[in-house]
C-alpha cells in the first residue's frame, strides 16, 4: 500500500537499527521520550524496542488524548448524558474510560443514556440537524490534531442557526504539556525522570508546525525531533536524537517533512483562533492544574458552549485509588510498576485511562508486550542485521 | 377477498403483528414465503418438528444467532450468511452438515420483500451447499423491539470414523494454516454501515466451507484442528484455541494473506485486520510432514486458493500467541477487550 508500505519496510530497520547501534555510546544510556501515544502504540505494535540496543530506551510520555483527560471532566459528560437529557456524541476511544466509581460513557449508554459514538464531528453535526427537538452535544477531546474540526463544526453550527447543537470543549494544547513535564522536580531537580530528548509529536506538529517547540528546546537544552507515526519513522528519529545528543545539540529537528511544515497548516490555525482562546488553567490527569494548557470557546460562539447552556453540577470525582496512571502519564513510572496492571486492571476491566486507549502505554504494554514480563516462550532479541 | 389479500398483500407490503400471532396470516406467511423458498420433503409433511433418520457416525450440532446490520452487504446478505456461519460451525468439527433449522425474529413493519429477499438467499445457499432447511420458527416483535430481523440457524451433521479434530488438540510444533484473505466480511460490512460509508470493491467472503474441509480431510489423518475466525478476526480465534489447547503460537505477519484494498480501508478506520470477521475463512492446525500437502488441496478449492502457511504452535504456559512484525520486531497478538475503537490521532 503506497506511502504506508516504504515506512514499515524490514530491510530499512534493520540496517537503521544497525546504525543506531553504531551511533549510541555503550557507555552511556538514552532515554527519549516519546511525546504521542501514537508513537507508543507504534513502538509496540510493531516492535521497535526489539530492534534498539539496551542502553537507548523509551520513555513514555503523556500525548495520548483520552489518558489526560481528568476524571471531573468525563464525570460531566456523563452528568450532560444522563442528568440534562442530551444526545452526547463522542469518539469512539473515549466511551470505555472509566469516571468515578467506574462509571463510563458506555455503562451509561447501556443503563439509558442517549451517547453514540462518531467518528467525526461532522457525524455530530447531522445526528442534530435530524434531531431538532434534542439538545445534541459534542463531547470534544484531544490535542491540536483534533481542534481544527471542532472549530469547523462550531463555525457550521453557527452558519446553519443549528441551534440545538454544542460542544463541551477539552481541548489541550502540546506545547504547554512539554513545558510543564520539563519544569517539573521529577525533571529539573530530582531526577527521577531522565529525559535526553524528545520524539515531537506528528499530527499535532502538522497543524501547529514545527516553531512551537523552539522556544523549550533551547530554553531546557533538550533535543526535539518531530518523527512520523510509521515504526521507520520513529527508528530514523531515534537516531536523528541520538546523533543530536552526541554532537550536545539542541536543536528542533523535522524528520516528518513528507507532512510538517515550520508553519504548519496556517488555514487550520486561524480557523482555531476564530473560534478558540486560550484557557487560563485546565486540569490534566497525571499533570496536575497547567496553566494556559487548554482552550475554551470564545464569547462570540458562547452559544454553542455546553459548559455555559448547561448548568454542570460541582462534584466530587476521584480517581482509582492506587491507579498510576498519573505518574506513568509523567514518565515517572513505568506501566509495570503499578500494582494494579495486568492483575485487577486489564483491558477487558480498566481501572484508569491508559489502559483503555490504545494510545495509553498500560494499554500498549499489555496488549503488545507482556510476553517481555510474564516470561513465556523465549522471545527473538535482536534481528540479524545486514550491512 | 381470499386471505392474500387480507395478509401479506393487504398490509402495504409489511410484516405485521397477525403474522406472528398464530392465526391464518402466519401460516400465509409460511406458505408463501418460506415454504416456497425452502421447500423440501421434510419441511413441507408440515410438522411441528422434522423427522429424520439418524446416520452413522458421531452426530456434530452447533447453533448460531444472526444479527447483521446492514442486513444486505455487499456480497451477500443475512439469509446466506445465516446458512454459511452454522455450516461452517458443523464443518469446523470435521462434520459434513445435512440438515438445517432457522428461527426468524422478524420487527413490525419489516418489508415483505426483503424478507422474501432474504429467504431466497437462504434458499440458494442451503442448495448450493447440498444442505436442507428441514424446521422452523417466525416470531414477529413490535415496532423499535427488534433490528428487521434475526436469524438463528441450528445445523446438524455426522463425522466419519477415525476425524478427530477439535480446538483443544493443537500440539507444539505442529504448524497453523490460513484458507485465505482476512478482514474481507468486516471490512465489507463497515462500508455500508450508517455514517461510514465509503466506497470499495470488497466484498464479503461468506461461504460454506465444509466442501473444501471433506477435501481436507481425505489427505491429512493429522489434522487436529479447524476453526472459522469470524468475531473477533484471526487473533480471538486464535488465542480460543491457545487457551483450549493450552499452548502458545508464533505467526509471521508477512506470510497472512491481506487483500490491498482490506489493509488500506483498515488503516483508513484505525483497524487492525488481525481483528476483523471473517465469513469463508478457516484456520487449520496439522502435523509438519501433511502442512505442504494440506496447502496443495486447499490451494486447489476456490475457497482456499490464497491459502498460507501463517505460523507455528510453540510450548508457553501463558498461552500467548506471538507475531514477528513485518518490521522485524515482535508483538503479541491479544484477545480483544470488546469492540475494536477507531483510535483518535
Amino acid at each position: 500500500m503506497k506511502y504506508v508500505d516504504e515506512y514499515r519496510r524490514s530491510d530499512l530497520s534493520g540496517k537503521l537499527a544497525a546504525a543506531i547501534a553504531r551511533e549510541a555510546h555503550p557507555d552511556r544510556t538514552y532515554h527519549v521520550m516519546e511525546f504521542c501515544g501514537g508513537h507508543t502504540h507504534a513502538i509496540f505494535r510493531y516492535g521497535v524496542q526489539d530492534l534498539m540496543p539496551g542502553n537507548v530506551r523509551f520513555v513514555h510520555g503523556p500525548g495520548c488524548p483520552v489518558c489526560v483527560l481528568p476524571v471531573r471532566r468525563l464525570d460531566d459528560a456523563v452528568e450532560l448524558a444522563e442528568g440534562h437529557g442530551v444526545i452526547l456524541c463522542s469518539y469512539g476511544d473515549m466511551m470505555r474510560v472509566p469516571g468515578t466509581k467506574q462509571r463510563s460513557l458506555i455503562r451509561a449508554k447501556a443503563d439509558g443514556a442517549d451517547i453514540r459514538m462518531v467518528y467525526s464531528t461532522q457525524d455530530a453535526l447531522r445526528i442534530a440537524r435530524e434531531n431538532p427537538s434534542r439538545e445534541v452535544v459534542f463531547f470534544a477531546i484531544g490535542f491540536e490534531t483534533t481542534t481544527p474540526p471542532t472549530a469547523v463544526a462550531i463555525r457550521q453550527a453557527a452558519a446553519e442557526g443549528l441551534s440545538n447543537f454544542s460542544v463541551f470543549c477539552n481541548h489541550v494544547l502540546t506545547p504547554a504539556a512539554i513545558q510543564h513535564i520539563l519544569q517539573s522536580p521529577e525533571v529539573r531537580n530530582l531526577g527521577t525522570v531522565l529525559i535526553d530528548g524528545f520524539l515531537g509529536p506528528s499530527h499535532v506538529s502538522s497543524v501547529i508546525g514545527s516553531e512551537p517547540y523552539q522556544f523549550f528546546a533551547e530554553e531546557f537544552q533538550k533535543p526535539v525531533v518531530i518523527a512520523g507515526f510509521e515504526p521507520l519513522d520513529v527508528l530514523q528519529s531515534t537516531l536523528m536524537l541520538i546523533r543530536q545528543v552526541n554532537e550536545g545539540r539542541h536543536e528542533v529537528e523535522n524528520e516528518y517533512t513528507r507532512v510538517v511544515t515550520r508553519e504548519g497548516n496556517v488555514k487550520a490555525q486561524s480557523l482555531v483562533a476564530d473560534v478558540f482562546e486560550l484557557r487560563a488553567s485546565f486540569e490534566w490527569r497525571g499533570l496536575g492544574t497547567v496553566p494556559y494548557s487548554a482552550l475554551k470557546i470564545r464569547d462570540g460562539y458562547a452559544e454553542f458552549d455546553a459548559e455555559r447552556r448547561f448548568a454542570i453540577s460541582e462534584k466530587a470525582s476521584r480517581e482509582v485509588k492506587s491507579c498510576e496512571c498519573p505518574a506513568i502519564l509523567r514518565g515517572v513510572k513505568k506501566p509495570t510498576d503499578c500494582k494494579l496492571f495486568g492483575t485487577v486492571c486489564t483491558p477487558d476491566n480498566p481501572m484508569g485511562s491508559c489502559m483503555v486507549s490504545s494510545e495509553g502505554a498500560c494499554a500498549a504494554y499489555w496488549t503488545y508486550g507482556r510476553f517481555r514480563s510474564v516470561g513465556g516462550e523465549v522471545r527473538t532479541v535482536m534481528p540479524e542485521v545486514a550491512g | 377477498m381470499n386471505i392474500m389479500e387480507t395478509t401479506t398483500q393487504g398490509r402495504a407490503g409489511a410484516v405485521d403483528m397477525t403474522h406472528g400471532g398464530g392465526g391464518r396470516a402466519m401460516v400465509e406467511l409460511i406458505r408463501n414465503v418460506f415454504q416456497r423458498h425452502l421447500s423440501n420433503a421434510i419441511l413441507d409433511a408440515g410438522n411441528d418438528g422434522a423427522l429424520i433418520d439418524v446416520p452413522r457416525g458421531r452426530l456434530v450440532m452447533s447453533t448460531d444467532g444472526h444479527v447483521v446490520s446492514p442486513l444486505f452487504f455487499p456480497g451477500g446478505d443475512i439469509g446466506c450468511l445465516a446458512v454459511h456461519g452454522t455450516l461452517n460451525d458443523v464443518a469446523m468439527m470435521g462434520a459434513r452438515p445435512l440438515y438445517l433449522t432457522a428461527g426468524f425474529i422478524i420487527e413490525e413493519g419489516f418489508a415483505l420483500a426483503d424478507l422474501e429477499r432474504i429467504v431466497a438467499s437462504m434458499a440458494r445457499a442451503a442448495r448450493e451447499a447440498g444442505v436442507a432447511i428441514v424446521t422452523g420458527d417466525t416470531k414477529v416483535v413490535e415496532k423499535g423491539k427488534g433490528d428487521g430481523v434475526f436469524i438463528t440457524t441450528t445445523g446438524l451433521g455426522v463425522v466419519a470414523e477415525g476425524v478427530e479434530v477439535g480446538g483443544d488438540r493443537a500440539r507444539p510444533e505442529q504448524v497453523i494454516l490460513l484458507s485465505g484473505t482476512i478482514g474481507d466480511h468486516g471490512i465489507a460490512i463497515l462500508s455500508k454501515r450508517e455514517s461510514l460509508e465509503f466506497e470499495t470493491e470488497i466484498i464479503s467472503d461468506t461461504a460454506a466451507l465444509h466442501g473444501l474441509v471433506a477435501d481436507m480431510i481425505e489427505v491429512a489423518p493429522s489434522l487436529s484442528v479447524l476453526r472459522d475466525p469470524t468475531r473477533g478476526g484471526l487473533a480471538a480465534t486464535l488465542n480460543e484455541i491457545a487457551h483450549q489447547s493450552h499452548v502458545g503460537m508464533r505467526l509471521e505477519e508477512s506470510a497472512i494473506p491481506l487483500r490491498a484494498d482490506v489493509k488500506a480501508a483498515c488503516e483508513l478506520l484505525g483497524l487492525d485486520p488481525l481483528y476483523v470477521a471473517n465469513e469463508g475463512k478457516l484456520i487449520a492446525i496439522c502435523n509438519e510432514d501433511d502442512a505442504e500437502r494440506l496447502l496443495a488441496v486447499m490451494r486447489a478449492h476456490p475457497l482456499g486458493r490464497d491459502a498460507a502457511r501463517i505460523g507455528v504452535v510453540t510450548a508457553d504456559v501463558n498461552n500467548l500467541v506471538q507475531m514477528r512484525t513485518g518490521f522485524g520486531g515482535t508483538r503479541l497478538v491479544d484477545w480483544l477487550a470488546g469492540e475494536q475503537l477507531p483510535r483518535i490521532c
